[in-house]
C-alpha cells in the first residue's frame, strides 16, 4: 500500500508539473460548459442532463489521453526499467499509476460542481439525479482510465496508446447501439456489456447495483490486464 | 553475494547470454567487461530482476531471483545503461521518491538524501530539475539514486560512458570510495576502467564468458606468446629479414619506428637478437619485452573466440 501510494502520488504531482493535465481540464471544462449552458434540459428541468450526456463521451476521450503516458512514455524514456527492478509489485505500479490518474480526473469533475450550484442558485434542482449523474461519471471515468492504463502498457508510443485506448473505450461504448439488430438474447448481453447501457440510469437518478458492479468489473479487468501486460515484458 | 547459475536468455530466436555461471563475493569490486552486443546489459538487467531468464537462476544476497524477487531486488542498487531519470522531476523530488519505493525507513528519508547528495556533490543541484542537468551531473543522480537505500549490492551499467574525463575521475573515485562497504558489479566496454577501479574481471563475448580472474592473473593466461618491442638504426628490410630467422620467433611487424617482435610461448630470444644486431653492424638504440596491456588481452580472447568457431 506504501508503494502505492508514493508511486500514485508522483503521478499526481507530476501531472501538475506537465501542461497535459492542464489542458485536458481546460478543453473539458470549456466544452462541458458548452453543453451544459445549451442545452434545453438545463432551464426546462433544471438538470444537468445537457452536461452529464455529452460530457460522458467526452470523458472516454479524454480520460485516454491522460493515461496515454503513464506506462508508454516510462518505456520510451527507459525509466521503467528502474521502476522496475525496485522492490515493488507489478500491480502496485499499475494501481499507484491509476490512482495519480484518478486523482486528477476526480479534480477535474470537481470543478464542474459549479453547474449545480449554478442550478441551485437560480432554481430548485433535483439533487438525486445530480448525485447520481457524478456518480455515474465517476465510475465510467474510473473504467476509462483503466482502458487507456492498458492501452498504454502496450507500446512505447502515446500515440499508438491513445488510439487503442480510444478504440477500445469507443466500441465499448457504441456497441450498445448493435444490440437492437441482434437477436434477442445476443442483444441483451450485448447491451449488458455496453458501456453506454448502464449510464442513463445513473442519469435519470437511479442507482442500479448492476451498473456499479459492470463499471468496476470492466475497470477492475483492465487493470488486471495492465498488470499482465507489464509482467510480460519481463519475459520478452 | 551474486551468484549466477548457468544463465541463458533468449530474445525470440536470438541467444543473447548463453549458459553463464559466476559468482561475485561479499566486498569484491568485478568488472564486466565484453565489446557492445556481448550480453552485459541483458545480464544485468536479469540480476536486477528486470527481465526474466530463459534459464538458469541468480541468487541476490542469497535470495533467489525468481522466488523472493522483491527481497533481492530490496538489496540492490541499480544504475542502468544510459541512465534513464524523470526528467520533469527536480533532483530532491527524485531522490525522495527512490528512496521511499526502495523502502527506506521514512524517518530516514531526508537525513539520507542530504548524505547521498553530499557523497555525490550534489548539492547545488538539489532544487534544479533533472531535465536541466548536464549528463554528468545526470550520472551522478544515478549514482546517488543507486545507493540511497544503503543496498548491499551495487550493479552499475556503464557508469562513466558519454561523460567528460574529469566527471569519468569523479565518479570511478565515487565508485571507489563505494566500494569499501559494498559489493560491486560494474559493466563497461571502457579496458582502463576496470584497471582502475577492479580487483576481477569477468570478460564476456558473444553471450559467453571467455575470461574470469583477477587482473594481474589475466595477462598469464593469454600470454602464451611474449611480446619484445626495439629500436634498431639499419635498413628495415634487412633488419625484419634477420629477425625473423631467429629461433623463437613468431613475426616481426614494423610500427612508429619500432620493431615488434611476437615470440613463441617459453622463448625470450633477447639475448640473440642483441648478438644478431651486432653481427650485423646495426646499432641497437633499445630493446625491451612489452607487458600485455588490459586491451590486448582483451582483444586476443576475443578475437580468438570468434576464430574458433
Amino acid at each position: 500500500m506504501r508503494n502505492t501510494t508514493t508511486i500514485a502520488l508522483k503521478e499526481f504531482k507530476s501531472y501538475l508539473a506537465s501542461p497535459m493535465a492542464y489542458v485536458v481540464t481546460g478543453i473539458f471544462l470549456v466544452l462541458t460548459g458548452f453543453f451544459f449552458q445549451s442545452s434545453p434540459t438545463t432551464y426546462s428541468e433544471t438538470s444537468i442532463n445537457g452536461f452529464l450526456a455529452y460530457g460522458s463521451i467526452l470523458l472516454l476521450l479524454l480520460a485516454s489521453v491522460l493515461t496515454m503516458r503513464l506506462l508508454a512514455e516510462e518505456k520510451k524514456m527507459g525509466t521503467l526499467e528502474l521502476l522496475l527492478t525496485a522492490p515493488v509489485r507489478d500491480s502496485e505500479v499499475i494501481m499507484g499509476k491509476f490512482l495519480g490518474s484518478l486523482g486528477i480526473l476526480t479534480a477535474m469533475l470537481a470543478l464542474t460542481f459549479y453547474y449545480p450550484i449554478l442550478l441551485m442558485w437560480f432554481g430548485d434542482p433535483d439533487i438525486g439525479p445530480i448525485a447520481t449523474g457524478y456518480l455515474g461519471l465517476f465510475l465510467l471515468g474510473c473504467t476509462s482510465l483503466a482502458v487507456g492504463l492498458f492501452a498504454s502498457s502496450l507500446t512505447s508510443n502515446q500515440i499508438v496508446a491513445v488510439v487503442i485506448a480510444g478504440g477500445i473505450l469507443f466500441a465499448l461504448w457504441f456497441i450498445g447501439m448493435a444490440a437492437d439488430l441482434l437477436p434477442e438474447a445476443l442483444g441483451e448481453v450485448t447491451g449488458y456489456l455496453s458501456l453506454s447501457y448502464h449510464f442513463p440510469d445513473f442519469v435519470r437518478g437511479v442507482i442500479d447495483t448492476r451498473g456499479i458492479i459492470y463499471y468496476l468489473s470492466i475497470t477492475a479487468l483492465f487493470l488486471f490486464l495492465a498488470v499482465r501486460s507489464l509482467e510480460n515484458s519481463r519475459w520478452s | 553475494m551474486i551468484q549466477v547459475k548457468n544463465l541463458t536468455k533468449y530474445y525470440g530466436k536470438r541467444l543473447a547470454v548463453d549458459n553463464i555461471s559466476f559468482n561475485v563475493e561479499r566486498g569484491e569490486i568485478v568488472g564486466f567487461l565484453g565489446p557492445n552486443a556481448a550480453g552485459k546489459t541483458t545480464t544485468m538487467r536479469i540480476l536486477t530482476g528486470f527481465l526474466a531468464p530463459t534459464q538458469g537462476e541468480v541468487w541476490v544476497a542469497g535470495y533467489n531471483m525468481s522466488k523472493h524477487s522483491l527481497e533481492a531486488r530490496q538489496r540492490i542498487g541499480y544504475f542502468p545503461e544510459a541512465m534513464p531519470l524523470y526528467t520533469d522531476m527536480t533532483v530532491r523530488s527524485y531522490l525522495d521518491f527512490s528512496s521511499r519505493l526502495r523502502g527506506l525507513d521514512k524517518n530516514r528519508v531526508k537525513t539520507r538524501i542530504e548524505e547521498v547528495v553530499d557523497i555525490c556533490h550534489l548539492e547545488e543541484y538539489i532544487d534544479v530539475l533533472i531535465g536541466k542537468l548536464s549528463k554528468g551531473f545526470r550520472q551522478r543522480v544515478g549514482v546517488a539514486q543507486a545507493i540511497i537505500h544503503e543496498p548491499e549490492v551495487l550493479i552499475l551499467d556503464e557508469p562513466t560512458i558519454g561523460i567528460d574525463p574529469i566527471q569519468v575521475a569523479v565518479t570511478r573515485q565515487l565508485i571507489k570510495e563505494l566500494a569499501k562497504e559494498r559489493t560491486i558489479l560494474i559493466s563497461t566496454h571502457i579496458l582502463p576502467e576496470v584497471s582502475v577501479t577492479c580487483e576481477r574481471v569477468i570478460i564476456i563475448n558473444e553471450g559467453r564468458i571467455v575470461a574470469e580472474d583477477r587482473i594481474e592473473n589475466l595477462s598469464s593466461l593469454v600470454s602464451g606468446s611474449r611480446r619484445i618491442r626495439l629500436e634498431v638504426e639499419g635498413p628495415a628490410e634487412k633488419v625484419a629479414e634477420r629477425l625473423r630467422q631467429i629461433e623463437g620467433v613468431l613475426q616481426v611487424s614494423y610500427e612508429d619506428s619500432h620493431y615488434i617482435v611476437e615470440c613463441s610461448a617459453g622463448q625470450d630470444p633477447r639475448g640473440k637478437i642483441m648478438e644478431t644486431m651486432v653481427q650485423g653492424g646495426w646499432t641497437l638504440l633499445s630493446l625491451g619485452s612489452i607487458e600485455m596491456s588490459l586491451e590486448d588481452i582483451f582483444l586476443k580472447l576475443t578475437t580468438e573466440e570468434e576464430t574458433s568457431q
